[in-house]
């Protein structure tokens, strides 16, 4: 992709090789890598569009580890960019030919379950799925499913505020995590809350939840579980008309219903998830709704009665429930798959990851087919219908001159169009390199000086994920004339609210 | 939508406070005052920049000023048959929902369902420099740029002045009703958290004076179910009990005795100290009235995985919350970064 590398520069004080050679009096061996073939598998992360050889990759074992790498780099001015399990979709984990890359992947036991207080305390490189396993003796859980969950690790999740597909009744990331322990980029060891519900001062591990690493390197998590659900029950409704499964959502809302998950998929999506995992979806229809409800038998029992009459009554042509386990394991497994199912029809899919609010979404459906007529790129659409978080998928072939770069157009319009109607860039998968020029359509002047403000109070000398996230004051002026220049976009004060 | 949006107004004394670094101290109605103490500057009134902006109830969504009394917030709400699931405290009939949002307060529903904080979507606030800027926005997920909405809650003003507020909101429940268990206190805490950790619709656990109270929320079979494997008593004063609890206008909060809130992981053991002790949120807010001295307070806490604070101060000076040099320097940096030339309750101290 024609790949936006981080722009500003920073000015190392010392050569990587001398660095290398410090590093190792207390790294072991095989704790730091500077061979071309061993850089090689840091090089991107889960956006592998956009590639980078780190200048150095450092693997600490111990806290005290990462406080001595991050003091060397800190008096060297060394950039740092911290990777978990490398799963990310915004090119965080993008290294620097200048600078250390931090895994923390060997940071990966947990370290203690409470059952009693609900709370786990997990190393940063523990995958999110681990969490649930390890606790599921108890009849705990923790909630936040990103749909990496099997791979991605919970010191990333901490760094992006990764959400999933149950985020509308159990929350983000940022909803179940209690305590934090980070390192400062000067080496200094934090401690942020712990078990208990909330800490005197300000809310620090609010602001780190989803700071895409650009404020201090996470070494520690106090994890909340919550009760396993007794009972889980899906209802699959078919719909020959968007916007009346757009209404359906709505009308589920206003009765007073909170599904664990509430997913939509258009007519393309729908196609290539049967095709692909024969889930049994009306292959018809213009879009499916997937409605899960949990909770006791008897609240279960209830809702799914409910959610029937609604659907029914918003005009579904067909209504579904799940008879057994099986079966509702069965409706999920073309929805979790639609991603690989889109891969498997096209040479290579880009998935964008706007927010709306969910009234506008048969409005920014139909501008979305408009702009796919226009570029001549398909596109095909998964819905976090509950939380608004919407999922296009752009079908290209990166091997055609030129497509790429329409495709990365197409993707950016479709991302100003969730901030016209009030949304935002990025729903969970995070800004990091992939977002950066869009941040300047969603945030004035006056708002990005107020981030770099809030990230000099942590990170002076701008070392930790530089150029992430927060895109500088010039790189807007510079998208901003480009866009100019296209005519297409004259760079108003977009409504926000 | 009623109500008058002053910010450019209250933007153009922020820009003259910060040009004279004269110090403001910000109210809106008062109805909190008694956490700080009277602050010293020149009071700064957001109580006029008020009215709910926007309520979209299929979107969960509510958009207001920051003025806006919280009586009329939740009276709009019970019309759609929805509510503020963190239960504000209101702590006097104007409180506001800027100052429940600066102060982070949430009431007996929060271990269940969430502080204040968390369900802050979007806020437009003020800095230190007079500029209004927007963050987060009205959508249930958010991840562009810093989450600056969240971390106003709970900063007491001390970043900038809150003007609009989107939060999340959610329905209400069918049916509620409230369970009764005598019990003694170190049973209490432990049969709370055990059902804490089983698939019950519990949203609120109190204890007090050798009674466990227990709120089962849900809809009107679930909640049936869920009385038939507790057991334990009906209690029919139920909504007036949970009211007064999140009020404090309970017995127990009468009288002089100092108050402390101390805030503890739920299945904490009993705290040796001496005094009277009401439990909510399950056990992680605890509140006791003692005439020990903050330092035995603050330690045993501290020991106990918490921490505590003098909860009515009556206008004396709050001691100082336990924290290392670290931390409070990068707090004291983030207040700068927010506030450069220090006008906004400078007299507060969350570091």
């Amino acid at each position: 992709m024609s790949q936006p590398l981080p722009s500003d520069t920073t000015s190392a004080r010392l050569p990587l090789r001398e660095l290398a050679q410090q590093l190792r009096r207390f790294l072991p061996h095989a704790a730091l890598l500077d061979t071309p073939e061993d850089l090689h598998p840091y090089e991107c992360d889960g956006l592998s569009a956009y590639r980078q050889l780190p200048g150095l990759v450092a693997l600490p074992e111990t806290i005290e580890q990462v406080q001595q790498i991050l003091r060397l780099c800190s008096a060297h001015r060394v950039p740092v960019v911290a990777r978990g399990a490398g799963t990310g979709l915004s090119g965080g984990a993008l290294p620097r030919a200048d600078g250390v890359l931090l895994s923390l992947a060997k940071f990966n036991r947990i370290l203690e379950i409470d059952p009693l207080n609900r709370t786990a305390i997990v190393q940063p490189g523990v995958r999110n799925l681990a969490i649930s396993e390890a606790v599921a003796s108890q009849g705990l859980y923790y909630a936040p499913d990103p749909s990496s969950q099997i791979a991605c690790s919970i010191g990333g999740n901490v760094a992006e505020n990764a959400g999933g597909v149950h985020c509308l009744k159990y929350g983000l990331t940022v909803h179940n995590v209690l305590g934090l322990k980070f390192v400062t980029i000067d080496g200094e060891l934090v401690t942020l809350g712990g078990k208990t519900l909330d800490s005197p001062g300000y809310d620090l591990l609010a602001l780190f939840t989803g700071s895409e690493g650009l404020l201090g390197v996470i070494v520690e998590i106090t994890v909340k579980l919550l009760p396993k659900p007794e009972r889980a029950q899906v209802v699959l409704a078919a719909f020959d008309d968007l916007e009346k499964a757009g209404h359906a959502v709505a009308a589920i809302i206003a009765a007073g219903i909170i599904p664990a998950g509430l997913e939509m998929m258009d007519n393309p999506a729908i196609r290539a998830a049967e095709d692909y995992v024969h889930a049994g979806y009306p292959v018809e229809a213009q879009a499916i709704l997937l409605c899960e409800l949990d909770g006791t038998n008897e609240e279960v029992s209830e809702g799914i009665a409910q959610v029937r009459t609604l659907l029914t009554n918003q005009g579904a042509t067909e209504v579904r429930t799940a008879k057994d386990d099986a079966e509702r394991l069965r409706m999920w497994a073309g929805r979790k798959a639609a991603f690989p199912a889109v891969g498997r029809i096209s040479p290579d899919y880009y998935c964008m990851d706007g927010t709306i609010p969910r009234k506008h979404l048969a409005t920014v459906l139909k501008r979305i087919s408009e702009l796919s007529r226009e570029y001549g790129l398909q596109v095909a659409n998964v819905f976090h219908a509950g939380d608004g978080n919407l999922h296009p998928l752009i079908l290209y072939d990166a091997n055609k001159p030129g497509e790429l770069e329409r495709t990365e157009e197409l993707g950016g319009k479709i991302l100003e169009l969730c901030v016209e109607v009030g949304g935002t860039i990025t729903g969970e998968h995070g800004v990091g390199m992939e977002k950066i020029n869009q941040m300047c359509v969603q945030f004035n002047s006056a708002e990005l000086t107020q981030f770099h403000a809030i990230k000099t109070a942590f990170d002076p000398h701008g070392l930790l994920n530089p150029g992430k996230a927060v895109p500088t004051l010039h790189r807007c002026a510079e998208f901003g004339r480009m866009h100019v220049h296209g005519g297409k976009l004259a760079f108003p004060e977009l409504e926000r609210f | 939508m009623s109500g008058q949006d002053c910010a450019k107004d209250i933007s153009a004394t922020i820009v003259a406070a910060a040009a004279a670094r004269t110090p403001l101290a910000i109210h809106g109605s008062g109805s909190k005052r008694f956490l700080t103490g009277a602050i010293d500057g020149a009071a700064l009134d957001v109580a006029r920049h008020r009215g709910i902006i926007s309520y979209e109830p299929t979107e969960l969504v509510l958009t207001a000023r920051a003025g806006t009394p919280l009586r009329e917030i939740e009276a709009i709400l019970a019309e759609k048959n929805q509510m503020l699931a963190f239960e504000p405290p209101h702590y006097g009939p104007t409180a506001t929902l800027g100052g429940t949002i600066a102060c982070n307060l949430s009431g007996p529903r929060r271990p269940y369902s969430g502080a204040a904080r968390d369900f802050v979507l979007g806020t437009r606030i003020i800095n230190g420099q007079g500029e209004i800027l927007k963050f987060g926005g009205q959508v249930m997920k958010n991840v562009a740029g810093y989450d600056v909405s969240r971390l106003m809650a709970g900063s007491y003003g001390t970043l900038g002045v809150l003007l609009d507020i989107s939060l999340k909101v959610l329905p209400r429940p069918a049916r509620e009703i409230t369970l009764k268990f005598e019990m003694n206190a170190d049973a209490a805490i432990h049969q709370i958290n055990a059902w804490a950790g089983q698939p019950l619709p519990l949203t609120a656990a109190c204890y007090l004076g050798d009674t466990l109270y227990v709120r089962l929320s849900g809809t009107d079979k679930g909640v049936r179910a869920a009385h038939i494997k507790l057991g334990g008593e009906h209690d029919s004063r139920s909504d007036a009990f949970w009211q007064e609890l999140r009020e404090q206008q309970l017995l127990f909060f009468a009288g002089d005795t100092p108050l402390w809130r101390l805030s503890v992981p739920s299945a904490a053991p009993l705290l040796d100290l001496p005094g009277n002790w009401l439990f909510d949120w399950g056990g992680a807010q605890r509140w006791l009235r003692t005439s020990a001295n903050a330092t035995e307070v603050q330690r045993a806490a501290g020991a106990a995985g918490g921490h505590a604070i003098l909860f009515r101060n009556a206008g004396r000076p709050a001691p100082a919350y336990p924290s290392n040099a670290i931390a409070s320097r990068l707090a004291s940096e983030l207040r700068r970064a927010f506030d450069p030339s220090a006008i906004f309750n400078p007299a507060l101290s969350l570091t």
